[in-house]
C-alpha cells in the first residue's frame, strides 16, 4: 500500500516537473546568450495547441507516428513564435522585457484562437516510450512506464550542461551572454548565436507546452499551461543558471506541485488546499528572496542579460 | 637600384564617415616590418576608427588596405587574424566571469584541445617571460593582467602586426616597462607594431616612426627620437600648448580635510575595505591619491564625500568639524564637494538636463530653493555660468548631459563644484577620457580653486597627471594609503613600487584569490 501510494506520487511528480524542466532548459540556454525571453508561457501555450492539433488531424493517416508529429510541430511553433520575438528584441533593438511580455500574452490570445474549434475533442496520451511489459512491477514503473518526452526533458537537460561546459559553441554562446561588445571585437556573429539561441528555447517552450495537451490531459483546454511558463522562468533564476541545479530546482517544484493534488484529492484537511497550490509560488518568491539576498543570483548572471546590442554603434 | 621589400602594412586613401562626422579623411600609412610605429592623436582625432578597419571590425567607404604588398580584404576580426594581425583593445574585449584559458580559447580561431591549448599558452609566456594563471578568473585579476591576457591572445597567432589601442593607460610605471620589453622583443623578431597612445614620453621611449592624426586627416610624421614631446604634442593639437601656470611657492593654510584611522568593511563581494586611512588636505594645497584601480579608490570616494557613513564622526573631519557621520547633503552644505569617477549614471545624469544637473549639487549651496521649490530661473542662470566659465561646448543650459562629448560633461562638471567654492574637493579621475584641450583646463582650474585657499584631493590612476598637479602624494594600495610623500622628492620608482598593488605583491594576489574561493556559489 504504500509502496504503491509512493511509486504513485513519484510519478506524478515525473509527470508535472517534465513541461517545467523543459521549457526551463530552454529559457536557460537563451539567457545564457544574453537574452532575456519572458515570452515562455506564450510559447508553450502555442506549443501545446499546434502539437494536440497535428496530432488529432494525423491522427487518420500516420497512427501511432501522429504524436512525433505533434511534438515535433508543437516545436517547430514554439520556435516561430520565438523568431517573432527574436526580429523584435535583436534588429529592431526594442526592450526584451516588455517584448516578452507581449509575446506571453499573444500566445494566450492566439492559442485560445487556434484551439477553440478543438474544445472537447480527445486524443490517445502520448505515454508510452518502452512496451507495456517492462514497466509492469513498481520499479519498472518509475524506470520505463513514462512518456517519451520525459526522457526527451532528461537527457536535453544533460545535453544543455555538456554543451554549455563542454563543448566549444556553448563557451561562445556564454561569451556572447557574458560580454557582446567584446565578443563582437573579436569576431562573433553576435545575433546570429542570439537568433539561434531563442529559437532552441522557442522550441523547448512548445515541446513543454505540447507535455500539456499530449500527455497530461490529451485535449485542449484554454490556458491549460495554468502560468507553468512563470514558474520555468524563476527555476532559471533558482538554479543560478546552472544546468544541474535546474535539473535538482525542476523536481523541487515538482514536489510542491504534487503536494497540492494530494491535498485535494485525499481531503488532507488540517490545511486548505489553496494553501497547497500557492505553495510553489510562495516558495519561488521565498527562494528567490533570499538568495538575492545573499547577492549569489545576481553576481551569477550573465552580464548582458536583456541588454539590446546594436552592432555598429 | 636598390628593391625594397614591400611594407608590411600600406594604407591608402583609407575615408570613413559616420553620420554627421568624416572620422577618416583619405588616409595614407606605411609600417614597415619589424617596426613600432606610434599613431598619435587627441580623442576622436579617428585613431579607433583608423584601427578598427585595418582588424575588419569596420569596413572602409574608399581607399585600399596592403598587407605585405598584396591587397587585401578584411571584412571581419577572423580574416585579420588569418592575415596574422593581432589586436590589443583599449577597453578589453575580455570575459570578466570566465578563466583565462577560456579568454584565450574565445579569442583563438583553431581548434584546440585543452592540452594543446595549454601548451601554446606557457610556450608564449616562456619566449616573452611573462606571468599568468591559467585557471584564475578574469575578475579577480589586476588591470595589467588582464591586459596580459589580451597580448597573449594575440601572441598565440604569432602576429605579422600587433595592434596596441592606448596599452597603458591603466598600468603602473613598472607594467608599462615589462609590456616595453615584450614589445621589443617581439619587433626583433619581425613583427610590426602599431602603437595608438596620447602619451609623448612613450612614444619617444619606444616607437621608431610616428604618425599624427589630427580631425580625422595625417597632418604629419615624425621620428619621435628626433621630436620633443612638446612639438608632437603641438602638432596633435593643432595649437600651442597651453601649461599650467602654477605660483612657484605655495603656501598652505590650516588643516581642512582630514581622516583619522578611516576603517571600513568592503561595500560588495569585489569591493576594498579601507583600512586606516589617514589623510590630510590642508587649505590651498592639492593632495594626490595615486594607485592602480580597484585598489579602493572608489570606496576612498564614497567616505570622503559621505555616500558611505564612517564609522565615527571624528573618522572624517572637515575644518576642524567632525562630520563622518553626516550625509552627502549635509557634508556639500558644509563646503565638502566631490567629483566621482564615472561621469554618466554618478556624476551627472545623462538623460537629464544641464540645468537639472546644476540643481542637482547646487541647489542649496547656490540658494536656488525656496519654500521647498527650485527656482528654474537661478538654476538657468547658474548652468550658464558653468558653461561660459569653463568654455563648454553645449547648445546651452537645456542640452542633455547625455549629448556632450565626455571633455565637455567633465568640465560642466568641474564647473559646477568649483564655482560653489568648496572648503574642500574631492574629485576622481578628472581627465579620464579627455582630450589634452579640455584636460588642461581642468588642471588650471583645479590649480586655481587651490590658489582660492580651498582643499583639494585628487584620485587618479594616471601617475604624470598628479605629478604635475600635485603638491603631496600617497599611494593607495589594497585599501591601505601609504604615507605622505612631496612631489619632487619622492621618485617615480619608489610610487611605482607602492602602486605594485594586487600583481605586484604574490602574496597578496594569493590572499584575494583565496577570499574569493572561500565563498563558492
Amino acid at each position: 500500500m504504500t509502496l504503491e501510494f509512493l511509486i504513485d506520487a513519484l510519478v506524478t511528480v515525473i509527470g508535472v516537473t517534465t513541461p517545467i524542466l523543459l521549457a526551463a532548459t530552454g529559457e536557460l540556454v537563451v539567457e545564457k546568450s544574453g537574452v532575456l525571453n519572458l515570452g515562455v508561457e506564450g510559447m508553450m501555450l502555442i506549443g501545446a495547441v499546434t502539437g494536440f492539433a497535428v496530432t488529432l488531424t494525423c491522427g487518420d493517416s500516420l497512427g501511432d507516428f501522429a504524436p512525433w508529429f505533434g511534438v515535433i510541430a508543437a516545436g517547430v511553433a514554439g520556435a516561430a513564435s520565438s523568431m517573432l520575438f527574436a526580429v523584435l528584441v535583436l534588429t529592431l533593438g526594442s526592450n526584451q522585457v516588455a517584448t516578452g511580455l507581449a509575446l506571453a500574452i499573444f500566445g494566450i490570445g492566439l492559442s485560445s484562437l487556434v484551439g477553440a474549434s478543438y474544445v472537447g475533442m480527445v486524443i490517445a496520451p502520448f505515454n508510452q516510450a518502452f512496451p507495456a511489459w517492462l514497466a509492469e512491477d513498481p520499479i519498472g514503473r518509475v524506470a520505463f512506464g513514462h512518456s517519451p518526452l520525459v526522457y526527451f526533458a532528461l537527457i536535453m537537460v544533460i545535453a544543455a550542461g555538456w554543451f554549455l561546459n563542454r563543448t566549444r559553441a556553448g563557451l561562445i554562446l556564454r561569451a556572447v551572454g557574458e560580454n557582446d561588445i567584446s565578443a563582437h571585437s573579436i569576431g562573433y556573429p553576435v545575433l546570429a548565436i542570439r537568433y539561434a539561441a531563442i529559437a532552441f528555447g522557442g522550441a523547448m517552450a512548445g515541446i513543454g507546452g505540447s507535455y500539456f495537451s499530449m500527455v497530461i490531459t490529451p485535449m485542449w483546454a484554454e490556458q491549460m499551461t495554468a502560468g507553468r511558463g512563470w514558474i520555468a522562468l524563476a527555476l532559471v533564476v533558482f538554479s543560478s543558471w546552472r544546468p544541474g541545479r535546474l535539473l535538482v530546482g525542476a523536481y523541487f517544484f515538482g514536489i510542491l506541485m504534487t503536494l497540492e493534488l494530494y491535498a485535494k484529492a485525499s481531503g488532507f484537511s488540517c490545511l486548505p488546499s489553496q494553501f497547497w497550490a500557492a505553495m510553489p509560488y510562495i516558495m519561488a518568491v521565498a527562494v528567490l528572496a533570499v538568495m538575492s539576498a545573499r547577492d549569489v543570483a545576481g553576481s551569477e548572471a550573465p552580464a548582458c542579460l536583456g541588454r539590446p546590442f546594436m552592432p555598429n554603434s | 637600384m636598390k628593391v625594397e621589400a614591400p611594407p608590411r602594412l600600406e594604407l591608402v586613401g583609407v575615408s570613413k564617415s559616420f553620420p554627421g562626422v568624416r572620422a577618416n579623411d583619405a588616409i595614407n600609412l606605411k609600417v614597415r616590418s619589424g617596426e613600432i610605429h606610434a599613431l598619435l592623436g587627441e580623442n576622436g582625432a579617428g585613431k579607433s576608427t583608423l584601427v578598427k578597419m585595418i582588424y575588419g571590425i569596420l569596413a572602409p567607404d574608399e581607399g585600399q588596405i596592403l598587407f605585405d604588398g598584396a591587397l587585401a580584404r578584411i571584412s571581419n576580426p577572423r580574416a585579420a587574424r588569418r592575415l596574422g594581425i593581432g589586436m590589443v583593445f583599449q577597453h578589453f574585449s575580455l570575459f570578466e566571469a570566465m578563466t583565462v584559458l577560456e579568454n584565450i580559447a574565445l579569442g583563438l580561431d583553431a581548434r584546440l584541445s585543452q592540452r594543446e591549448l595549454l601548451a601554446e599558452f606557457h610556450r608564449v609566456l616562456d619566449a616573452y617571460h611573462l606571468k599568468l594563471d591559467p585557471r584564475r578568473i578574469v575578475s579577480t585579476l589586476s588591470v595589467g593582467e588582464r591586459q596580459r591576457i589580451e597580448i597573449v591572445r594575440a601572441l598565440l597567432l604569432d602576429p605579422r602586426l600587433l595592434i596596441m589601442d592606448e596599452p597603458t593607460s591603466v598600468l603602473t610605471p613598472q607594467e608599462v616597462e615589462q609590456l616595453f620589453e615584450t614589445l621589443r622583443r617581439l619587433s626583433a623578431g619581425g613583427c610590426s607594431i602599431l602603437y595608438i597612445s596620447h602619451k609623448l614620453h612613450e612614444i619617444v621611449a619606444l616607437c621608431d616612426t610616428a604618425t599624427i592624426l589630427r580631425g580625422g586627416k595625417v597632418v604629419g610624421t615624425a621620428d619621435p627620437r628626433r621630436e620633443t614631446s612638446r612639438s608632437m604634442a603641438e602638432m596633435m593639437i593643432g595649437a600651442n600648448l597651453k601649461e599650467i601656470t602654477k605660483p612657484a611657492e605655495r603656501i598652505f593654510g590650516p588643516p581642512k580635510l582630514e581622516t583619522q584611522n578611516l576603517s571600513l568593511p568592503k561595500p560588495t563581494e569585489f569591493g576594498v575595505s579601507l583600512k586606516d586611512v589617514t589623510l590630510c588636505v590642508r587649505a590651498g594645497e592639492i593632495f594626490g591619491v595615486a594607485g592602480v584601480a580597484g585598489n579602493g579608490q572608489n570606496e576612498l570616494l564614497s567616505a570622503l564625500s559621505g555616500e558611505t557613513l564612517a564609522p565615527g564622526a571624528e573618522a572624517v573631519i572637515l575644518s576642524g568639524e567632525p562630520v563622518g557621520r553626516l550625509r552627502v547633503t549635509e557634508r556639500r552644505n558644509l563646503g565638502l564637494c566631490a567629483v566621482p569617477e564615472e561621469r554618466h549614471g554618478h556624476a551627472a545624469v545623462s538623460e537629464f538636463s544641464l540645468t537639472d544637473n546644476a540643481s542637482l549639487t547646487g541647489r542649496d549651496r547656490m540658494a536656488f530653493v525656496s519654500f521647498g521649490l527650485i527656482d528654474p530661473g537661478k538654476a538657468t542662470t547658474y548652468a550658464s555660468e558653468v558653461i561660459g566659465a569653463f568654455t563648454v561646448k553645449a547648445t546651452g543650459p537645456g542640452a542633455l548631459a547625455g549629448s556632450l562629448s565626455g571633455g565637455n560633461l567633465q568640465k560642466f562638471i568641474m564647473g559646477r563644484e568649483i564655482m560653489q567654492h568648496p572648503e574642500a574637493l574631492v574629485v576622481c579621475q578628472p581627465t579620464w577620457g579627455v582630450d589634452a584641450g579640455a584636460a588642461s583646463a581642468i588642471h588650471q582650474a583645479i590649480v586655481d580653486l587651490s590658489a582660492r585657499g580651498s582643499a583639494v584631493l585628487v584620485v587618479s590612476q594616471d601617475l604624470d597627471e598628479l605629478l604635475t598637479l600635485c603638491d603631496t602624494i600617497a599611494v593607495i594600495n589594497l585599501g591601505r594609503l601609504s604615507k605622505t610623500m612631496k612631489v619632487g622628492e619622492a621618485s617615480i620608482e619608489e610610487i611605482g613600487l607602492l602602486m605594485g598593488g594586487v600583481h605586484g605583491d604574490p602574496s597578496a594576489t594569493i590572499e584575494l584569490t583565496e577570499q574569493l574561493h572561500a565563498h563558492p556559489v
